[in-house]
């Protein structure tokens, strides 16, 4: 860990304890920031959904047309992705992508705190998801979801060696999809952090460190606008993901 | 002097092997999707398939790096 004196990075991602309801068996139990942001997130997108579609215009004022548009597009995903009878999972995905989604942008307002850069929250939605598959795909296909594992075209002699490889990577999936939403916040939000504190660091130097400081503080500008765009793509990514493993669910023999 | 700042730094390195395959992938999209506009909104989704795929290992790297930092 850093010094208490240097401008410490990692800081932002503590987990502070907001109401303490005290120990039950052993575990605490307790309302903290991170449950604080993850409430906001569920409310805000409840409340937005519910209140643009309240109207139900035939021609959508601009909330509408909004939430409209979000809905369509991950319409549009999973129509692309598992066809027509992916219209089942649509809630599923649609949830997982507003959820991420608000949780990433969240993160970005200076001060708020970024559950997403959490592994536990991350990991928690990997494996709903890759269970969500698993389920779907034994009761969608019964017994014939391992043939998964067993790749159509393969000499027999390399077979096992390939089913042990598929797998492996199956089971990888919940790893990858949580770490790399969890990476890509927490690296996001480190360098933006590591960049604000050059600023801190410069204008202890006086006049001139004030006046060189605005490069800096211009990377932080330039940062955060990458930052959104990596806040999108990754709800993007994670919820794309979640449909190209449903389709394996839904169509186990590639 | 402490080794494990060392090996996170080394362990960053990873990351930059990432951004090349990313960049790979949305520079050879990009350089498709000029020679065929028409056909590069469909393929949008692979490219990103792809670019989430081989970032996932350059986060890997991340996650060491991070893991020694903070030891």
């Amino acid at each position: 860990m850093a010094s208490p004196d240097k401008v410490d990075p990692i800081h932002q991602f503590i987990i502070n304890d907001l109401v303490n309801f005290g120990n039950f068996g052993g575990y605490k139990i307790a309302f903290q920031n991170s449950s604080l942001f993850m409430l906001v997130a569920v409310v805000l997108i409840v409340g937005f959904l519910s209140l643009a579609i309240s109207g139900r215009a035939m021609i959508p004022g601009r909330m509408q047309s909004a939430a409209e548009a979000l809905y369509e597009y991950i319409e549009g995903l999973i129509d692309q992705v598992l066809g027509h009878e992916g219209r089942a999972y649509l809630p599923f995905v649609f949830s997982i992508f507003t959820f991420v989604l608000t949780l990433n942008f969240l993160g970005l307002i200076p001060y708020f705190y970024t559950v997403t850069s959490q592994i536990i929250v991350t990991a928690a939605l990997a494996v709903m998801v890759i269970l969500t598959v698993i389920i779907v795909g034994f009761a969608k296909n019964g017994i014939g979801f391992l043939g998964l594992f067993v790749p159509h075209g393969v000499p027999i002699a390399i077979l096992p060696l390939i089913s042990l490889i598929e797998i492996i990577s199956f089971f990888a999936r919940p790893i990858s999809l949580s770490l790399r939403l969890f990476g890509n916040m927490l690296a996001g939000h480190i360098v933006l952090k590591v960049f604000a504190g050059f600023i801190i660091s410069l204008s202890a130097f006086g006049a001139v460190g004030i006046v060189g400081a605005i490069a800096p503080f211009g990377m932080v500008v330039a940062i955060t606008a990458l930052e959104i765009l990596v806040a999108g793509l990754q709800a993007l990514v994670f919820s794309l993901l979640t449909c190209i493993y449903l389709k394996d669910a839904l169509h186990p023999h590639h | 002097m402490e080794m494990n700042l060392l090996g996170a730094g080394l362990a960053a390195v990873g990351m930059g092997l990432a951004a090349i395959g990313v960049g790979n992938i949305f520079g050879n999209f990009i350089s498709g999707a000029l020679r065929n506009p028409s056909a590069a909104k469909e393929q949008f989704t692979n490219a990103l398939i792809g670019a989430a795929l081989a970032e996932g290992l350059g986060i890997f790297a991340f996650v060491v790096a991070i893991l020694l930092y903070t030891k």
